[in-house]
């Protein structure tokens, strides 16, 4: 297994419509009022986390809060730790061995790095969707909706059916498949299994759904159906997404946060901010040079 | 949880504490029964090697090594005849199994495309060499020469032994040769070097500790077999260097002194089992050792 | 031992040659030519076909030499023949047959799931420093000698099984026909555990190798739904890996079908067909390792000969097929289909 944070960097944004200064991306309007940070509630809180990979020490002292029914974005260039922060939020990160954390991460009031907490417990509250689209080729798209329904005991045909069914609604993918939910789920095209995964996590109802890049093996028209998906489940669901794609994070999210590598190569977060903000006023110059193309 | 402004979670979505309890106590069993299974297999190993070690420490001595075997019921004797049987046997093997077994992994490696139907078909047909029964090569040697000659044989054993080389030998090379870089043939060619001289002058060389992992490999495997040898040399109660007559070798000794009657036989069988184990063990772990060094060999 | 190796290694192989473009390697270059390369090439070439000629001269010698039995009884009567009567030339193979089922689906029946546990256990939940050690005492079991197996198993195996599980299944379970006794230690029941215990490492090693291909991925998105460890393998490992763990299993069976030495050693070379599994009894194999220097008449002779192609026939049945089913994992993973 390995990890690395920066895979697979496919698309490079097109950062030339960032040269002129002047010239801002353009808001999605439902994004853009964000409320101000004091009105809403905490989904996560993140204290003063280092995250370590055996000795090397991938990000260091990131704190930072997510809000509840906001998508948050998490932008920087490769390498500085972004999906390593993702990971340590549902403890996938302590997976590969020899990984460790350090610091606080709380879910709600709790702390999900206690011992008398369950990761198995933990990742039901907190999903994730992965950057490559991985349905599970040994079962259909109906037993792929269902797979993480089925571990929490027995449920009844007609109520596994309703929850499959609302699922690939919320997931927008009802319509396409209806007619052959017995089918593997390999039989889709890369968006639709994307939103597959997608309905495969929402069906069981997590509070925060993790997203490493999710549309970058996708192609521009399945992204931006999964980005319409991305915004009609903020109204049920808090999201933090991993982007590489700055206009991405700038047409989604309500906040933005910049991860940034030190030359010691451990991941700092630079400024945490709402995105309008971010991307009209950068606060610090290192996020300005980045937003308008000049590294990354 | 979180404040009153997020709606409460579906029912259906959560696990209940019994739920909970009850995977993870299937999740422990499960992990104790795998861990039961690695220990299931480790236990006879061990016991084996010790049970060699204890029963034939008595007869572990220079007289084993040196001496031709003692009539029955005497002490004594040794499996002299049998070591330099085997060394002999495994020799004429070498001389079937190594040029043929080289030659056929190079071949493969430098002209074994898709397009190559020739190729597929030795590739094919050497999988199937390899997982022919060890017995079933003893009857077709017989049939091939020492029926013809009417006397069992030293060269009908080695040349069954040899016979089994060849599908590892290949293997292995072939996979060694692969690994050699590209670059290295793209700069011979450059210079001009014929392809045949870039493959026998550096291709070769540059694998040739693979190689030599492969034959040692092979040893390794043939070295311990003993169903081709039955009807092929037979075995020898007598020093012989007659390769045209039968001979002994060390697995046929354990055999016919494990099935015999004599409580020394059964000593000597033992200490014969500890060493032929402990040789093959060594070699092993030797020539791992030293692949893994080169070629990552993941465990 | 290095039958693993070389399992493993093949497997490798199938993989690479299934899913990418042949090995880029130069061709010879295109002047043909070349009196000097195609010299070399047809020279190896001609190596390379030392094989077949093998294999070509095994099939001929094999087939030609059991024809005097196959004539003598016909096919089918020969082979659902029940009575091997040299004295009296007569010649069935049956009972053989039978030892060699049976004891091939016991041990495989017994090994498989230690098998499977045991290349879990390496890949999902062993701690990192057990696992060369681990793997190693699997091989170096894969490379202990059949006699030296069939030692053991005289004088240890063999007593122990009598005293512990057979005494045990004799008298608590000896209304099923299988588990009749007397139990005497030395039977088909202790040739089938001890042939269990030889296959083991084979299916070990290559559950392993299909579970280690199960991407990261898969595993990943079946913990991020919150499940246990073992229900990450349940779920989504060992489906993924079906077909490659069920033709290592295959490939096992091969190799249990054509072992011989352990197998004489323990089994008590009866050849009979008795319906409980403490009988003696004997296999195709080790009736040829037993009665092959005594057979004193061609008849006889040919017909052990007949014996042995059988082994080979039944053999490398087993051998293809069980490659095929793992090449076709391979091939499942690398396009992420199971």
């Amino acid at each position: 297994m390995v990890f690395n944070a920066s895979l697979a960097e496919i698309a490079i944004p097109d950062i030339k419509a960032f040269r002129n200064v002047n010239v801002r991306p353009a808001l999605s309007t439902a994004t853009s009022a964000a409320p101000a940070p004091a009105a809403q509630t905490v989904a996560m809180r993140v204290q003063n986390l280092n995250a370590y990979y055996g000795k090397f020490e991938a990000i260091e002292g990131v704190t930072l809060d997510f809000f509840d029914r906001n998508i948050t974005a998490i932008i920087g260039p490769s390498g500085c730790g972004k999906s390593t922060l993702l990971r340590c939020l549902n403890r996938l990160h302590e997976v590969i061995p020899g990984a460790r954390v350090e610091g606080t991460v709380k879910l709600g009031n709790e702390d999900i790095y206690a011992p008398t907490m369950n990761p198995v417990l933990l990742r039901r509250r907190v999903g994730m969707i992965f950057q490559r689209p991985n349905p599970f080729p040994s079962m259909s798209i109906y037993d792929n909706v269902g797979a993480g329904l089925k571990l929490s005991g027995r449920i009844a045909k007609a109520k596994l059916d309703e929850i499959v069914e609302k699922s690939l609604r919320q997931a927008a993918l009802w319509d396409e498949v209806k007619d052959k939910l017995k089918e593997s789920g390999l039989s889709l095209s890369g968006g639709q299994q994307q939103r597959l995964c997608i309905a495969r996590t929402i069906a069981v109802q997590p509070e925060v759904i993790l997203m490493d890049e999710p549309a970058s093996a996708l192609d521009p028209v399945s992204t931006l159906k999964v980005e319409d998906l991305m915004r009609e489940l903020k109204a049920n669901y808090t999201m933090i997404i991993v982007t590489h794609n700055l206009q991405q994070a700038a047409r989604i999210s309500d906040r933005t946060a910049f991860m940034l590598g030190g030359e010691d190569r451990k991941g700092h977060l630079v400024e945490y901010a709402a995105t309008s903000d971010m991307f009209t006023r950068p606060s610090d110059p290192r996020t300005e040079q980045y937003i308008s193309g000049r590294f990354g | 949880m979180a404040t009153s402004t997020i709606p409460p979670r579906a029912a259906y979505g959560q696990f209940t504490p019994q739920n909970m309890r009850r995977r993870q106590i299937v999740n422990l069993i499960m992990i104790g029964i795998v861990a039961f299974c690695a220990l299931i297999i480790i236990i006879p190993l061990v016991h084996i090697l010790g049970v060699c070690l204890a029963e034939g420490a008595s007869s572990l001595n220079l007289n084993l090594f040196i001496k031709p075997p003692a009539p029955p019921g005497v002490a004594g004797g040794g499996i002299a005849p049998a070591i330099v049987g085997s060394i002999i046997m495994l020799a004429i093997a070498s001389v079937l199994g190594i040029p043929t077994g080289v030659a056929t992994g190079i071949y493969m490696a430098e002209y074994g495309t898709r397009s190559n139907r020739y190729a597929s078909i030795v590739r094919f047909v050497a999988d199937i060499l390899l997982g022919v029964p060890s017995i079933v090569i003893g009857i077709f040697v017989w049939t091939l020469l020492v029926r013809p000659f009417g006397s069992f044989s030293a060269l009908a054993g080695g040349f069954a032994l040899g016979a089994m080389m060849i599908p590892t030998i290949s293997r292995t090379t072939e996979e060694v040769v692969r690994l050699v870089p590209q670059t290295i043939r793209e700069a011979s060619l450059a210079l001009g070097i014929p392809y045949w001289k870039t493959v026998w002058r550096i291709v070769i060389p540059a694998a040739s500790s693979g190689i030599g992992t492969a034959i040692v490999l092979a040893f390794a495997r043939v070295g311990g077999e003993t169903a081709p040898l039955l009807f092929t040399t037979l075995g020898n109660n007598f020093l012989s260097f007659n390769i045209l007559r039968p001979m002994d070798a060390v697995p046929l000794r354990l055999f016919n002194y494990a099935i015999g009657p004599y409580e020394e036989w059964h000593r000597i069988a033992w200490a014969t089992a500890f060493v032929l184990v402990i040789a093959i063990l060594l070699l092993t772990i030797a020539v791992r050792r030293i692949a893994r060094g080169r070629f990552n060999d993941g465990v | 031992m290095e039958t693993l190796r070389v399992m493993r290694q093949w497997w490798h192989d199938r993989r690479r040659l299934g899913i990418t473009a042949t090995p880029s390697l130069p061709r010879p270059p295109m002047r043909m030519g070349l009196q000097a390369d195609r010299r070399f090439r047809t020279l190896l070439g001609a190596f390379a076909g030392v094989i077949m000629l093998l294999i070509g001269a095994m099939v001929v010698l094999l087939v030609s030499d059991s024809l005097m039995a196959w004539r003598q009884f016909g096919i089918i009567p020969f082979i659902t023949g029940t009575d091997w009567n040299p004295p009296f030339k007569i010649f069935g193979a049956l009972p053989y047959i039978y030892g060699t089922v049976v004891t091939s689906v016991m041990a495989l029946v017994i090994a498989t799931p230690i098998g499977i546990g045991c290349a879990v256990f390496l890949t999902e939940f062993a701690p990192r420093w057990v696992r060369t050690p681990l793997s190693l005492t699997v091989e170096m079991l894969a490379s202990v000698p059949s006699v030296v197996f069939g030692l053991w198993g005289i004088f240890y195996f063999a007593p122990w099984l009598r005293s512990g599980v057979e005494s045990w299944l004799t008298h608590h379970l000896d209304w099923i026909p299988l588990f009749k006794g007397p139990a005497f230690g030395i039977g088909i029941f202790a040739a089938g555990c001890i042939l269990s215990i030889m296959i083991v490492p084979y299916i070990t090693a290559i559950t392993r190798e299909v579970m280690l291909k199960v991407p990261a991925a898969q595993r990943e998105g079946m913990l991020a739904l919150g499940a246990t460890r073992w229900e990450v393998v349940r779920i989504v490992v060992i489906p993924f890996a079906r077909s490659g763990i069920v033709g290592g299993a295959i490939l096992a069976l091969g190799r249990a079908l054509g072992e011989t030495m352990a197998v004489t050693m323990l089994i008590g070379n009866r050849g009979q067909i008795k319906s409980s599994l403490f009988a003696q009894g004997a296999t195709m194999s080790s009736v040829l390792a037993n009665e092959f220097t005594e057979a004193t008449f061609q008849l006889y002779t040919s017909s052990l000969i007949a014996i042995g192609l059988l082994l080979l026939v039944v053999a490398l049945i087993m051998n293809i097929l069980g490659r095929w089913l793992v090449s076709f994992s391979a091939r499942n993973e690398a396009t992420g289909r199971a």
